[in-house]
């Protein structure tokens, strides 16, 4: 076999805000809106008990909840155990927790 | 015609430092290239961080301005000169001002967004200023785009103009930031249904009350940040516009089409204050602006004897650090003239 030339099929990693779906930040707007104060600091992340040994990394969420990046944050959230360290650093005082209950609540009930 | 002092530029530096100096006795006068005073603050609508009206703030300073000092207005300064320690100014009225001393009070103009070409001022029809949008907001107009349509997306490019290398201007312009985040509240405000987007570098939400504004507006209005610098703008047929941007939260390149652009321009030295540096010979401070003689001690003395400055042709200043600074101008010639009669 000949050896290639490494030519690959590169998935866009543009975030298209002309084609993305800002349905979940509108919904959060409106049932905890402290989900928009987020400053991306990254301390959530740094304390993550499961993100750790996982993927999870919830200032990535934050951001791609604004972003419209919702097939990102149905893939992560399930990472999430629920153990409120992320709320207990967060300097913006956002209500992680509560916000992680909602997406799912949200995703639950939409079709993705 | 003669003067204790000469105070050039009749904005709020201007203004308030004259009030000052005829309280504390000396005679004044006050030259205004225009033919009204106030300044930039007369153009702006509704002041950051609270609100107040701008012209509730150029009313009270002008209902505070004794009737005693000569105002000059519509005149500009020709030449001057040094003599014994005395400054004889000519001025554009074709009179002479004989003068002890000297307050420069000539402020700052608006950087000329045509110079960040990238952004498309003045090539596509729908990209302005802040001013130029405050003036929309001030006069009570729709904002619509040149199309005539309300724009259903508004994205506000922070730092045109300024912490640029590339133009030369590597200092803050201080207001810019905050302003940003007013305009996006009122456009939210005005058109509910229109998005707002802040593209920056990182937020100087330093003053009082300006980081509790950018909560609400993330909080109340839904304003979103995100953090990366408009490499370039390009226009679609229908006259919106295609942003690029690297959104470096997340690592990744981004994209949008937009009805409008509003460019935050920050603030260049004005053409008085470029005249009077020439004209005098005065020290500049990082290739721009006024330099002080001490920025800590001394800081409204200029390396000239008898010639001070106050306000924004120092440095990028907001309306209360101005104000302040006006008065501090007024005190530190008060001492100039304690001192020279001892």
């Amino acid at each position: 076999m000949s050896k290639s030339f490494g030519f690959l099929k590169k998935n866009d990693r543009t975030i298209d805000y002309d084609k993305n779906d800002r349905a979940l930040f509108y919904y959060l707007m409106r049932v905890e809106p402290s989900a928009a104060l987020c400053i991306a600091c990254g301390a959530c992340t740094a304390t993550c008990s499961s993100g750790n040994f996982s993927s999870l990394d919830l200032h990535k969420i934050m951001l791609s909840i604004r972003r419209g990046e919702k097939v990102y944050i149905a893939k992560e959230i399930t990472q999430c155990v629920l153990c409120g360290k992320c709320q207990l650093v967060c300097p913006k005082n956002v209500n992680t927790r509560g916000i992680i209950f909602q997406i799912m609540s949200f995703l639950q009930s939409s079709q993705l | 015609m003669n003067s204790d002092v000469l105070v050039i530029g009749g904005g709020i530096a201007g203004i308030e430092a004259a009030t000052n100096l005829y309280l504390l006795g000396y005679s004044v006068t006050l030259v205004e290239q225009e033919s009204e005073l106030g300044g930039h603050v007369a153009q702006w609508n509704k002041l950051f961080p609270n609100y107040k009206n701008a012209h509730q703030i150029i009313q009270t300073l002008l209902q505070q301005l004794p009737g005693d000092i000569t105002i000059l207005r519509s005149t500009k300064i020709i030449h001057l000169s040094e003599k014994d320690r005395l400054f004889s100014v000519n001025l554009s009225n074709n009179s002479t001002i004989t003068t002890k001393t000297i307050l420069i009070a000539t402020g700052y103009d608006l950087f000329d967004a045509r110079l960040k070409e990238e952004y498309g001022y003045k090539i596509y029809d729908n990209v302005i200023t802040s001013a130029e949008l405050e003036s929309l907001l001030r006069q009570n107009k729709p904002i619509l785009t040149k199309q005539g349509k309300e724009p259903s997306r508004i994205g506000f490019v922070h730092c045109v103009g300024s912490r640029d290398r590339k133009i030369n201007n590597l200092y803050c312009s201080k207001v810019c930031c905050v302003t940003a985040v007013k305009q996006a509240i009122e456009i939210r405000q005005k058109l509910p249904f229109c998005e707002a987007y802040c593209f920056y570098m990182d937020l100087r939400m330093y003053g009082l009350n300006f980081e509790e504004l950018y909560n609400e507006s993330q909080e109340k209005y839904g304003v979103t940040f995100i953090r990366g610098r408009l490499s370039e703008a390009s226009e679609t047929i229908d006259g919106k516009l295609i942003l690029k941007v690297e959104d470096t939260l997340l690592g990744r390149p981004l994209k949008m089409t937009i009805d409008m652009l509003v460019l935050m321009v920050g603030m260049v030295p004005s053409k008085g204050t470029n005249f009077l540096i020439k004209e005098l010979g005065l020290h500049i401070n990082n290739g721009h602006f006024i330099a002080s003689n001490d920025e800590h001690l001394r800081a409204n003395h200029t390396n000239k004897h008898g010639i001070f400055v106050a306000g924004s042709a120092s440095s990028p200043k907001t309306i209360d650090d101005t104000l302040a600074d006006a008065r501090s101008a007024a005190m530190a010639i008060h001492q100039f003239f304690k001192n020279s009669k001892l």
